[in-house]
């Protein structure tokens, strides 16, 4: 039947041909969107977004290929859907891959282009060298200018931020000449005593002068001198010398670091190749909390599978009864957890579970006098994920179920029946094994989701009772997709780690990825898929 | 003979004793369970109606001196709140505006693409049904550094789909519209009979008219359930949107909730239920009034096969 109707592009040309109008409107408004991509492809280069200049790019060629070609016509049904794939799923994934195999996060976000000239900018006062005598002034507003006299007697006007000029005294703003040679004031300032200067705290921190021209700081109470470039760039050796005292910096992993094991930062973006997944499966200071991160990930969902689909099955069995009253109404008041979103629910299940204020906590006090503490103590917090899981993901279990239970013949039980089995012999060979070819799958499905659901355990207590001691941010309930979103977006002052998270995410994903593929063999998607072809 | 037929009628009588106590019983049942799933929610409306405002101070379900004061509070009608003016208007309508343009929008690529996948053959088809599924097992919220530093960049050069804006989200929304309601969509195509199709080829209509007179009007129950799950996802999303939107005039709702309970959370509890309640109530009717049609969308897609 598929054969008489198969949309082929020459057998649709049989019956109908693309009228001249269509085809002009076709070729307009391509031509309209190659403009716009041209646009944004050069707008993006200027910018320095080579990546996303390449996307776009890919994703314009796709379109005139996929508008152009009539081969390509089933494609131009999709054109837009592949388009956004691309663009925010496909690359955002590519780019997580690349950045899984390089050091990405605090102290490597830049570029090595980037970080090169803030390493150069960086400067010393030298010990020796040539020094300046030096007399400060300052005004009403807490700034100074400082005047110089160079060992050759010439005489210099500094002022942060500003270029430093030579000056006289008798100047235009700059007052006559003391016995020294040092004006006795400047226009707006008040010149400082020799105690006074040396004993302000302000001033040996300043730089005075117009940075990456001329910059001097003072040395001592008698000298002031010029600032030098303290790091040197070396391409041909890919080295950075310390002017200062000469010691090399090698590039080790996108950080400049010496022999002795200093490090000049900033550090930048480097590929380290597979760094982060050895850290993950190797460092003692992250297998501690990841030993019981992967634990609990694969306990969560297990016992949330388990527990969601036992009670919604018991109540979908109880109440599949046609004379039983108030069906109905029942099952309304009984899938509402279902109904709110899941947001909203986790938030106020955090507030009735809260350990202090929480109306659970004043109810089990009153019956009987203690009340675990949900927030901090790491078996209850689990617990209580267990526990808001099952109320919310009970009416789904409950609704599959009943859909299951009512396509199971009744022939089945009244032979059974006939035969003499018990209630509970027929539950355990007739309705588990058909209920389960049936909801099997979505029971998979359910525990792919648990095992992402970031949301529960964000939103409830973000992961925590932190773990004591761990070295990066994580708490007894942290699965890993929470413990990436920490270590990627909440750092706690232990630097994003871009690099570590992504690698995780991506061992992640195999892991989900396996037990979806068991799941499509499971349901016959994939040859269903392929039978259709 | 009658010993027998009298056996048989006190057998009867008490196996319609044993049915009514059983119904009993599982009517105990159903009470203790509606309890435990109602609870939460008529917690949170008591909360919503008492003035204490603090969850230390909620105690009992009927609050004592019940008032309007939370949701003057929520809507920023009450100068005198200590954690300022709070726009939940504002966020209702973003909510609103950024879940129904996505949903239309992401309904017409599903659409369109599972017409193609159903009806036509072409190379690579097989391969890109697949990738599909396995592509959105990817979680996205692994990807969300990528996804910002995208939307961050494109806002540099067109700043109205940038971050912090409304567009930017619901374009970032739509990379996910190829995904499993594409399976769902070509399953219900599938059940429709071709010789539609050919009727109208006959006519010499092309794929277009087709599509958009004889086969989308079909569509209406699976386009309503898939329209509803997507509204309500989107609606009910809070991450993507937190990381992208960072004015608090241009939160939706979820986002704007979820900020409630940073900082001093037991503090703001009763506006926090208000919120929730406004928040949740749609939802929970669409739910409610369209639960048969809902449960069936949910489950066809993977029981099938």
């Amino acid at each position: 039947m598929s054969q008489a109707m198969s949309g082929k592009p020459k057998k649709r040309s049989g019956v109908t041909e693309e009228s001249f109008l269509s085809k002009l409107i076709r070729i307009v408004l391509l031509v309209i969107f190659d403009a716009g991509a041209i646009w944004f492809i050069q707008n993006a280069l200027s910018q320095g977004f080579d990546q996303l200049a390449v996307v776009i790019g890919i994703i314009a060629v796709m379109f005139n290929v996929i508008f152009l070609l009539p081969q390509a016509y089933p494609l131009r049904w999709m054109a837009f859907g592949l388009g956004f794939l691309i663009l925010f799923t496909i690359y955002p994934i590519v780019f997580t891959v690349y950045v899984a195999f390089t050091n990405y996060g605090d102290g490597h976000l830049l570029t090595k282009e980037q970080a090169i000239p803030l390493i150069e900018k960086q400067v010393f006062l030298p010990e020796g060298g040539k020094a300046y005598k030096w007399t400060a002034f300052r005004n009403d507003a807490g700034e100074y200018a400082l005047w110089l006299i160079n060992p050759d007697g010439e005489t210099f006007l500094a002022k942060p931020g500003e270029e430093i000029l030579p000056a006289k005294p008798g100047d235009p703003g700059i007052g006559e000449a003391d016995s020294k040679g040092i004006p006795v004031s400047l226009e707006g300032y008040q010149r400082l005593n020799t105690l006074l200067a040396a004993s302000d705290k302000n001033l040996p921190n300043i730089k005075f002068g117009l940075e990456g021209d001329q910059v001097i700081q003072i040395r001592n109470p008698s000298e002031a001198a010029e600032l030098q470039v303290r790091f040197k760039y070396d391409p041909a050796t890919d080295t950075v010398i310390d002017q200062s005292n000469g010691e090399i910096y090698y590039n080790v992993e996108g950080t400049f670091t010496s022999r002795t094991g200093k490090t000049i930062s900033p550090g930048f973006r480097t590929v380290v190749g597979l760094k982060n997944f050895r850290d993950f499966l190797t460092s003692p200071a992250l297998r501690g909390p990841l030993a019981q991160i992967v634990t609990w990930n694969f306990i969560f969902p297990t016992v949330s599978v388990l527990s969601t689909f036992a009670l919604g099955l018991a109540i979908a069995i109880m109440f599949n009864d046609p004379e039983f009253p108030f069906k109905r109404i029942i099952r309304s008041l009984l899938i509402i957890p279902y109904t709110i979103p899941g947001l909203i629910s986790i938030i106020i299940w955090r507030g009735l579970l809260n350990s202090e204020f929480g109306i659970i906590n004043k109810i089990l006090n009153d019956l009987i006098g203690t009340a675990p503490r949900w927030t901090t103590e790491p078996f209850w917090a689990q617990v209580a994920i267990l526990l808001v899981n099952l109320w919310l993901g009970y009416p789904y279990m409950m609704l599959i179920s009943s859909g299951a239970l009512q396509s199971i013949p009744s022939e089945i039980y009244e032979a059974a029946t006939i035969d003499g089995a018990t209630s509970w012999q027929k539950f355990r060979h007739i309705t588990l094994p058909l209920l389960l070819i049936a909801v099997g799958p979505l029971l998979i499905a359910s525990y792919v989701f648990n095992f992402n659901n970031f949301n529960l355990i964000y939103l409830f207590i973000a992961g925590g009772p932190p773990i004591p001691g761990a070295a990066t941010q994580a708490g007894y309930t942290d699965i890993l997709i929470s413990y990436v979103y920490k270590l990627a977006f909440e750092s706690g002052g232990r630097g994003v780690q871009y690099g570590l998270a992504s690698a995780i995410s991506i061992v992640v994903f195999f892991i989900v990825g396996a037990i979806t593929l068991f799941q499509y063999r499971f349901t016959n998607m994939w040859e269903e898929a392929s039978e259709n072809a | 003979m009658p010993s027998m037929s009298q056996t048989f009628s006190r057998l009867r009588s008490s196996q319609k004793f044993q049915k009514r106590f059983s119904i009993a019983i599982r009517l105990i049942i159903a009470i203790i369970l509606i309890a435990f799933s109602i609870f939460p929610v008529l917690w949170i409306i008591s909360a919503s109606f008492d003035p204490s405002q603090s969850l230390a101070t909620q105690t009992s379900l009927i609050p004592s001196n019940a008032s309007l004061k939370n949701y003057q509070r929520l809507f920023g009608n009450d100068p005198e709140y200590k954690f300022g003016k709070i726009p939940a208007g504002r966020w209702i309508l973003n909510s609103v505006k950024v879940s129904g343009i996505s949903t239309i929008l992401s309904l017409m690529i599903t659409t369109m693409a599972a017409y193609a996948f159903s009806r036509m053959r072409f190379k690579g088809r097989v391969t890109m049904l697949k990738a599909i599924l396995l592509i959105q097992v990817f979680p996205n919220l692994l990807a969300l550094v990528a996804i910002y530093v995208l939307i961050f960049q494109v806002g540099e050069i067109i700043p109205k789909l940038g971050l912090n804006t409304h567009a930017g989200l619901i374009t970032v929304y739509l990379g996910g519209s190829m995904g499993m309601n594409i399976w769902l969509m070509k399953g219900f195509l599938d059940t429709i009979p071709r010789d539609i199709d050919e009727s109208g080829m006959v006519d010499g209509a092309s794929h277009w008219q087709i599509f958009w007179n004889l086969i989308l009007p079909l569509l209406r129950p699976i386009l309503v359930v898939i329209g509803i799950l997507s509204f309500i996802g989107t609606y009910g999303d809070f991450i993507l949107a937190r990381i992208l939107l960072n004015d608090v005039n241009q939160y939706t709702l979820m986002v704007g909730l979820q900020i409630f309970t940073s900082g001093q959370f037991d503090q703001k509890w009763g506006v926090f239920a208000a919120g929730a309640l406004i928040g949740a109530l749609p939802i929970m009717i669409i739910y409610l009034t369209l639960q048969d049609q809902i449960v069936g969308g949910l489950t066809q897609g993977a029981v099938k096969g």
